[in-house]
């Protein structure tokens, strides 16, 4: 028992350390701009003035590490400093948008996860046949459409024809239940491109089982497919479905920035692209950074769960 | 319930279109082709010849962009969003440029843009993970680290971080990319390589007193090529969906320049009337991405051996 809280504990270092050094990268990366990011800012509007304000705003006249110490301690705070776009503090800005970001990745993961993994096992049970071969052209081809593609050929089928709206801005104080219609296609567009990556990856690791020894014994028994692979590979393929499903939510992370901005939605990955476009860096920094840690813990539970799936591993000498 | 219907049935007309394409395509290369290479032909599966097919077309729509569009890149020639007819063959767009010359140009600008960033990628990617696994050492770990940390961050983010410090140009937008999808070849190198430093050959090799790069170039790039194309047709799908993704949210290649991701952004708000014409530069993202991504899975299940 022991054995596995130190695995989950080593792990949780681990996961700890990455961040921390993503935290550096983060604000780092900053400290790499050539000359003053004040300057660089401001371009032609700069006067003396205005760039000694900006400077003691943004704390350039303290040293590197002081002002890497603010920051994260800040954050940890709940605090991410001020918009230097309109001067607002980011945590208001962010609070209401990353709540809407994920309640749409979580409705997308709710249709997408039962939905690939049972499309992943009838394919691996029927290999070969025409569904699998369907299957498998109509997921390479939906792998490699930009999510916007698939978007915009949702509405233009579906909103078209009054079914959804084409935009999902979510007045105050919805039920849940308006809440899901209006931002259904968004949630479709994303269950979509996450589907077909899901799907494949089940059946990889299906198949790939299927061929072990163990699997022909079963069959050689006169037990049936399903059964089969319900009941003996489905067990072990556990791992790397475990793995595929935790990989494409952190994907639906980075999915969510451009689908937002196609359906107009107040998430924070529209939020993000804004303020990328007006060059406003504290908020950049803490959209990505709150990014950037939801990544890093979805791969840490993806560890940790599927370490946990293997007796093997939790064992280990 | 009709829309359904029809879109069944285009889909279908699609496919079809598709299987004939690839069919017809493979049956005339198997024709010219020298003995050798009609053979190999000859085993591709249909969807790969498609692939191949589509491939040509746009390689031959990015030499001839000129001579094909009737119009300039940004050459205004009538009112906004003019509809389809003999003389805008798909309209005009939001600021009355051709739509069609905007596309066949943005065509050549988009697949160009996203070849050099692979390109950049790949030598980047490639040279460090064969070095890195050819001298191993504090230079592997070093490297290998680093890309660690790099990979913490998801791609989009990551690239958008940079863009802000940056600033948004074309020149930018392909160092940004190339750097990000660098870390991803220099893994996938690595790991090849890996394999085939501890083969005989090149201990044999180092033996005979091969200097290192003769090594690298000579002795396991070879051996390491087929994983490496492949590689190079996945990470060209992968950057062309970046350029394009960044593109549409206005970040990427900026206007006036042609380019399929802005064209989508720009023409968006004429899909809410009905209108097809904004769905066709990102279908010809999609279709390209489509196609490489048949012609690398042929490729890969060749490399792997495997018979199903």
């Amino acid at each position: 028992m022991s054995d596995i809280w130190w695995m989950i504990l080593r792990r949780l270092a681990l996961g700890v350390l990455t961040l921390f050094v993503v935290t550096l990268l983060i604000f780092g990366a900053i400290q790499l701009l050539p000359g003053d990011p004040a300057q660089a800012i401001l371009g032609q509007a700069a006067t003396p003035e205005t760039l000694a304000a900006l400077r003691t705003e943004l704390g350039l006249d303290l040293p590197a590490w002081q002002r890497y110490l603010n920051w994260i301690s800040g954050v940890l705070h709940g605090d991410f400093g001020v918009s230097l776009a309109n001067k607002r503090p980011i945590s208001e800005l962010i609070a209401g948008r990353l709540a809407n970001t994920l309640f749409l990745a979580l409705y997308a993961a709710v249709i997408a996860v039962p939905l690939s993994l049972a499309l992943g096992i009838l394919a691996a049970l029927w290999r070969g046949s025409w569904f699998d071969r369907a299957i498998n052209v109509l997921t390479l081809s939906s792998i490699s459409f930009p999510e916007f593609f698939v978007a915009y050929i949702l509405i233009f089928w579906l909103a078209q024809s009054g079914l959804f709206p084409s935009i999902s801005n979510i007045p105050p104080g919805a039920p849940l239940a308006e809440k899901l219609y209006r931002t259904f296609l968004p949630a479709l567009t994303l269950t979509l491109v996450v589907t077909a990556h899901m799907m494949r990856m089940t059946r990889a690791a299906i198949i790939n089982l299927l061929a072990s020894p163990y699997i022909e014994m079963a069959r050689l028994k006169g037990m049936g497919p399903t059964r089969v692979i319900v009941h003996h590979a489905l067990p072990n393929a556990l791992a790397p479905i475990i793995n595929v499903v935790a990989l494409n939510l952190a994907y639906l992370i980075t999915g969510v920035v451009v689908v937002e901005v196609v359906f107009v939605y107040p998430g924070l990955g529209q939020l993000m692209v804004d303020s990328v476009a007006k060059r406003d860096i504290p908020v950049v920094q803490a959209a990505a950074l709150i990014f950037a840690a939801a990544y890093i813990l979805l791969n840490l539970a993806a560890d940790v769960l599927s370490t946990l799936s293997n007796p093997r591993l939790v064992n280990k000498r | 319930m009709v829309a359904t219907l029809r879109f069944t049935l285009w889909l279908a007309v699609a496919v079809v279109a598709a299987a004939v394409l690839g069919w017809l395509f493979r049956a005339v290369l198997t024709r010219i082709a020298p003995a050798n290479a009609a053979r190999l032909l000859r085993s591709a599966p249909l969807s790969a010849s498609f692939g191949m097919a589509v491939i040509v077309f746009y390689l031959l729509v990015a030499i001839l962009a000129p001579t094909i569009a009737p119009f300039g890149e940004r050459e205004v020639v009538g009112a906004q969003f003019m509809p389809a007819s003999s003389e805008f063959l798909l309209g005009t767009d939001n600021l009355g440029r051709d739509m069609f010359s905007r596309l066949v140009f943005g065509v050549r600008n988009t697949v160009s843009i996203a070849f050099i960033t692979t390109a950049l990628a790949f030598a980047v990617g490639a040279v460090l993970g064969l070095l890195a696994a050819t001298v191993s050492g504090w230079i592997d770990q070093l490297l290998s680290r680093v890309v660690d940390v790099l990979m913490a961050i998801p791609a989009l983010i990551f690239q958008l971080l940079l863009l802000t410090i940056v600033g948004t140009s074309i020149i930018n937008m392909i160092l940004v990319i190339a750097l990000i999808d660098s870390t991803r070849v220099f893994r996938l190198a690595r790991a090849v390589a890996m394999n085939i430093v501890v083969m005989d050959y090149i201990e044999a090799a180092k033996l005979r007193g091969e200097g290192l790069w003769r090594l690298i170039i000579r002795e396991i790039m070879p051996n390491a090529a087929a994983p490496l194309v492949a590689e190079f047709g996945l990470r060209f799908c992968f950057v062309f969906l970046s350029i394009s993704a960044l593109s549409f949210l206005g970040l990427g290649i900026q206007p006036p320049t042609a380019d399929l991701g802005s064209m989508v952004r720009d023409n968006a708000t004429l899909i809410t009337f009905g209108e097809v014409t904004p769905l066709l530069p990102a279908g010809a993202i999609a279709l390209l991405t489509v196609a490489v991504n048949f012609v690398v899975d042929w490729m890969l299940h060749r490399a792997s051996g495997l018979k199903e």
